[in-house]
């Protein structure tokens, strides 16, 4: 519904409007998405924290479950990911969407490779006898709670907690990966950004961010301690 | 047949060729995801009306055959007969059913979507597209919830709380299927109020028209505002909750199983959370309508138009730290109980100032009792006296005797049928007009008011003295126990009252469907109100104005010395006032 | 039927009651300001012709009266109820000297466990009986509340008394009652399809009583 005429500025705030924030609606809306985000991913890291430090018996040791190695690699990637889309940020906002195109192909390709590593390391998980329910009969990670290196107690929680929130964390990269692909085909690859106008590279730039945020609190908690 | 679109005297901000599809169907003009809200909404409070009826006749004629329930399964109903089981079905559904899909859609999905551009003057919401998933999200979980009650170990049956385990297990409800829709649903619901939020947001802080400064907007986009915020914040949390009862349900996990080391507070604490956050978002609304029909009814400007801004906004502040409150009998640390009493108490607070705001307001106005105002002033009396009976709650001593009593029934009833639904009657009288153009009946308004005032207080104030007798909430048999014997006459009473209640409410219904063809045709000011939305053609165009109006001054300047007439529009520019500092760019 | 609230069958029966009068007297206040005003403004300012209304924005001073007015008695409030709160629930409540019972709920009967002859829970003369609550008058009485499957809630309303009972967790809940006689126990949050037949009979004896039923039971259960 917009009447633009050719001289609307789209990265200040709509004319005519009242002084609001000077923010333009797409990265206010993204802003304000972020802030729901922020309490979902606290319902279920919340829950993490309550369900460990409140149980009465112990908690499994890092390292024993969870590959640190692989997903710290995983976790480097992402943080690249984070910068190539900064790049990518940085190269439209000084006119240059050819290297914006590059960089923001580089930050999808890390975004995928991190989901598929996650998608692996869940294959693997599951096939050791790590699953959501906790640990599966007779599997591997069973023989490690019968001899005591793992508590059983705990072990239901854990792979409670462990696959909810990497889950849906895993489930906001993918649907990130998503936009940025469709992004990249519908508007950066035909030539639609320009250093007039990159509202959708700053706006999935801030998801992408938040998403990286994230994977760093969950990596720390999760894996680490 | 066209309701919104070309029949504006007005040209048009553009040439409307949308397809019937596009306009009516898959649209993304706020109106008519509004009125698409309104219809559907008011199919739902219809079916948690009759849900409400078969509770009432199980409690009043315990065992008895139902009139009309032959047509009910073996499984719910056996020649008739409720059975235990399909009776804590209708519990759960009717909270359900009117929280989630009547009173919150109501208030916010049809009233923000309808009210939010027109008062702030601007053609539509920031995101358009948003807002129409916004709205077929929310009917894709109200289609969920509806196939719920028809799978083949029937609905959900943990209350509208849903507290775990008895919701999380199967072998402890006797629930399944039905059980796994309710969370389906809701995640549905929580997307559809986070994506309605976003563009509330956002359109209020960034898309107001010139002059409409922050202490210029009516009550009622400030009470949708912080609502949609109240609403971005707690939602998540109700769907984290329902994601994490849901995987218990279904692929073994144990958050909410104390067997397996899960916690059955854990549920609580996240349920409750969203919870008390979620009935200010069914009050706010509510509220700011009232504000503003109040002030239109009295020809005065609201009495203390910035403490009532801050009224709403402390109650929102406020709203996160009291969600303890439903939980003093928990079984958590008492210390908590303390902490939560106080921020309680404190909470009454706000919400005494407004209601005597409301009284100051009338008070030496000039009162036109037209059916809007009749509801609001109705939404006063009966909001004051449901607030009231929350301090008993809030005195923990007390809430001891009477959690989990009728007595909380009665306040609930108070505060979301007295307070939301009268406010929403009024609400749907007042913006028909701007709406579908047309006004609905004025005498069978009066009469349907009456009738709901005088039937409504019959049905819900003994509960509060079966409350204190020690009835229990939820109860399929009140009979069972012999000190609850002697109250049955009462339930029996209450029972009739409800019947006559939800009868009343076809004459509500008749008048709506009815004046949309054949109502009296609407003029553009039919109220005489103040509102950006009144300067617009009734119904309202799409592209709502070709150039955005400047506003001028706050919303109530009712009975101004300024002018002759009693009210004086935001948009009526007078050889006096000054543009604002940012004049229209032509063209939008 | 009464209009107001049972009989007052425990020490603190007195208190709540006299909590819940008080905060009558204070909404009532509040009610009659409200309602009769409403109702006066909607007589007395109704449109007329040739009227006018009053053209003002507001008033200060009223609003600082009516903000300052009920936060000070809810403040007052507060701190009455805390005390009451406290000393019922408090986590240093329970009296010292007060007689265990163990109640199990569990969809849908509670099996009350007494202590036996040597007055202690936990050992080899406990004995359980279901839907029955037994205790002596005059002396304080600790309920350790268990569940077996889901959240059910300990509630006899003529002790004023209620605490739920959450699988996982142990909640003593104490209360000591003042008046012989026989009453009810309802479980108070929904459980299941049985949650409406979760009833169980309290018999409130005078110590004597209440030694020769102890005996009696005792003998039964151990058959």
């Amino acid at each position: 519904m917009t009447h633009a005429a050719a001289t609307v500025d789209q990265m200040r705030p709509p004319y005519p409007a009242e002084r609001g924030l000077d923010v333009y609606n797409t990265k206010l809306g993204m802003w304000v998405f972020l802030a729901s985000e922020v309490m979902f991913f606290a319902a279920l890291i919340g829950t993490y924290v309550i369900l460990r430090f409140g149980a009465t018996g112990e908690w499994a040791k890092p390292g024993i479950v969870l590959n640190i190695k692989i997903t710290a690699f995983n976790t480097f990637l992402l943080i690249c990911s984070s910068v190539s889309m900064v790049k990518a940020y940085a190269a439209i906002q000084d006119g240059d969407p050819k290297k914006m195109r590059f960089w923001l192909l580089m930050t999808i390709l890390g975004g995928a490779t991190f989901v598929g590593i996650q998608v692996f390391e869940y294959m693997h998980l599951v096939e050791h006898g790590f699953t959501p329910a906790g640990v599966r009969e007779g599997s591997e990670l069973a023989g490690l709670v019968a001899n005591g290196t793992l508590p059983a107690a705990t072990m239901g929680l854990y792979g409670s907690t462990f696959f909810t929130m990497t889950g849906f964390h895993g489930f906001h990269v993918t649907c990130g990966v998503i936009s940025m692909a469709y992004l990249y085909v519908t508007k950066a690859l035909p030539g639609k950004y320009s250093q007039q106008d990159y509202r959708g590279i700053e706006t999935v730039g801030l998801y992408w961010h938040f998403v990286d945020l994230v994977w760093i609190i969950l990596f720390t908690i999760v894996y680490l301690i | 047949m066209t309701t919104v679109a070309a029949t504006a005297h007005t040209a048009h901000a553009h040439h409307d060729d949308r397809s019937f599809i596009r306009k009516y169907i898959f649209s993304t003009d706020h109106k008519i995801i509004g009125i698409q809200f309104l219809f559907v909404s008011l199919f739902f409070l219809l079916i948690g009306g009759l849900l409400a009826m078969q509770m009432r006749w199980q409690l009043a004629y315990p065992g008895q055959p139902m009139p009309g329930g032959g047509i009910l399964p073996e499984t719910m109903a056996p020649g008739g007969v409720i059975l235990p089981e399909y009776y804590i079905q209708l519990v759960t559904m009717h909270g359900t059913f009117m929280v989630f899909f009547a009173i919150m859609p109501l208030l916010v999905g049809v009233y923000a979507n309808f009210l939010i551009p027109l008062k702030i003057g601007t053609h539509d919401m920031a995101f358009p597209r948003i807002n129409m998933w916004s709205f077929w999200s929310f009917f894709v979980g109200g289609l969920v919830m509806l196939a719920s009650l028809f799978v083949p170990d029937g609905a959900a049956r943990a209350g509208w709380t849903m507290y775990a385990p008895l919701s999380a297990r199967h072998d402890f409800s006797g629930a399944s299927l039905g059980q796994e829709l309710w969370s389906v649903s809701i995640i549905f619901v929580g997307l559809s109020s986070i994506l309605g939020s976003l563009n509330y947001i956002t359109t209020i802080i960034n898309n107001r028209a010139p002059g409409m400064t922050w202490f210029r907007l009516p009550l009622s986009v400030w009470s949708l505002f912080i609502t949609a915020i109240l609403g971005l914040l707690a939602l998540p949390v109700l769907s984290g909750a329902a994601i994490m009862l849901l995987f218990d349900q279904i692929i073994g996990t144990h958050f909410f199983d104390p067997a397996a080391g899960g916690q059955a507070l854990l549920w609580q604490h996240l349920f409750w959370f969203f919870g008390h956050p979620e009935v200010y978002i069914l009050i706010l609304p509510a509220m700011g309508m009232v504000s503003d029909i109040i002030a239109n009814g009295s020809r005065k400007p609201i009495f203390g138009y910035h403490s009532m801004v801050f009224a709403i906004v402390a109650i929102a502040f406020l709203g996160w730290i009291v969600w303890g409150h439903h939980m003093f009998m928990s079984g958590m640390n008492p210390t908590l109980g303390s902490s939560f009493m106080v921020s309680t108490l404190v909470i009454a607070v706000p919400s005494a100032v407004k209601v005597f705001n409301w009284m100051g307001t009338m008070w030496r106005g000039n009162i036109r009792f037209h059916v809007p105002m009749l509801h609001a002033v109705a939404f006063v009396a009966m909001f004051a006296i449901g607030g009231l009976s929350g301090i008993y709650m809030a005195a923990t001593p007390v809430d001891m005797f009477i959690h989990d009593t009728y007595f909380i029934v009665a306040h609930l009833h108070y505060v979301l049928f007295g307070g939301s639904l009268f406010a929403l009657f009024g609400a749907i009288v007042y913006w028909y007009p701007k709406m579908f153009g047309r006004m609905m009946s004025e005498p069978w308004g009066k009469v349907h008011f009456w009738l709901t005032f005088i039937f409504y207080n019959c049905t819900f104030f003994p509960m509060h003295i079966l409350g204190m007798a020690g009835h229990m909430r939820r109860i399929y048999d009140p009979t069972q126990y012999t000190f609850l014997q002697p109250y049955q006459p009462m339930n029996v009473f209450i029972s009739i009252s409800a019947f006559l209640l939800f009868a009343t409410q076809l004459i509500f219904f008749v008048n709506f469907w009815w004046s949309l063809r054949k109502g009296a045709r609407a003029e553009q000011n039919p109220w005489h109100d103040n509102g950006l939305e009144w300067s617009l053609p009734s119904p309202a165009p799409h592209g709502n104005w070709e150039q955005v109006p400047t506003v001028y001054r706050g919303p109530y300047e009712f009975s101004s010395p300024q002018v002759a007439e009693d009210y004086l529009p935001q948009y009526k520019k007078l050889p006096t006032d000054r543009e604002p500092a940012r004049a229209p760019v032509a063209g939008h | 039927m009464h209009w107001w609230l049972p009989l007052k069958g425990s020490t603190f029966a007195g208190e709540v009651d006299g909590l819940f009068l008080a905060i009558t007297i204070i909404t009532g206040i509040a009610f009659v300001v409200v309602e009769v005003g409403l109702i006066w403004f909607v007589v007395k300012y109704r449109q007329r012709p040739g009227r006018k209304a009053f053209y003002t924005h507001g008033n200060t001073r009223a609003e600082v009266i009516w903000t300052t007015i009920p936060a000070v008695t809810m403040v007052a409030l507060g701190l009455i109820s805390n005390h009451y709160w406290v000393k019922i629930k408090g986590r240093h409540s329970v009296p010292a000297n007060a007689y265990p019972i163990a109640i199990h709920a569990k969809q849908f009967e509670w099996q009350v466990t007494y202590p036996g002859a040597d007055g202690q829970l936990g050992t080899s003369d406990d004995f359980t009986v279901r839907n029955q609550l037994h205790v002596p008058v005059g002396r304080p009485v600790v309920v350790h509340l268990s569940a077996e499957d889901v959240i059910h809630s300990f509630f006899v309303p003529v002790f004023r008394v209620k605490q739920d009972a959450v699988p996982g967790m142990q909640i003593n809940s104490w209360f000591q009652a003042t008046v012989p006689g026989n009453y009810e126990l309802a479980c108070a949050e929904l459980c299941g399809l049985g949650h409406y037949r979760m009833r169980a009979q309290v018999f409130v004896h005078t110590q004597e009583d209440y030694d020769a039923w102890l005996k009696q039971a005792a003998q039964e259960a151990a058959q």
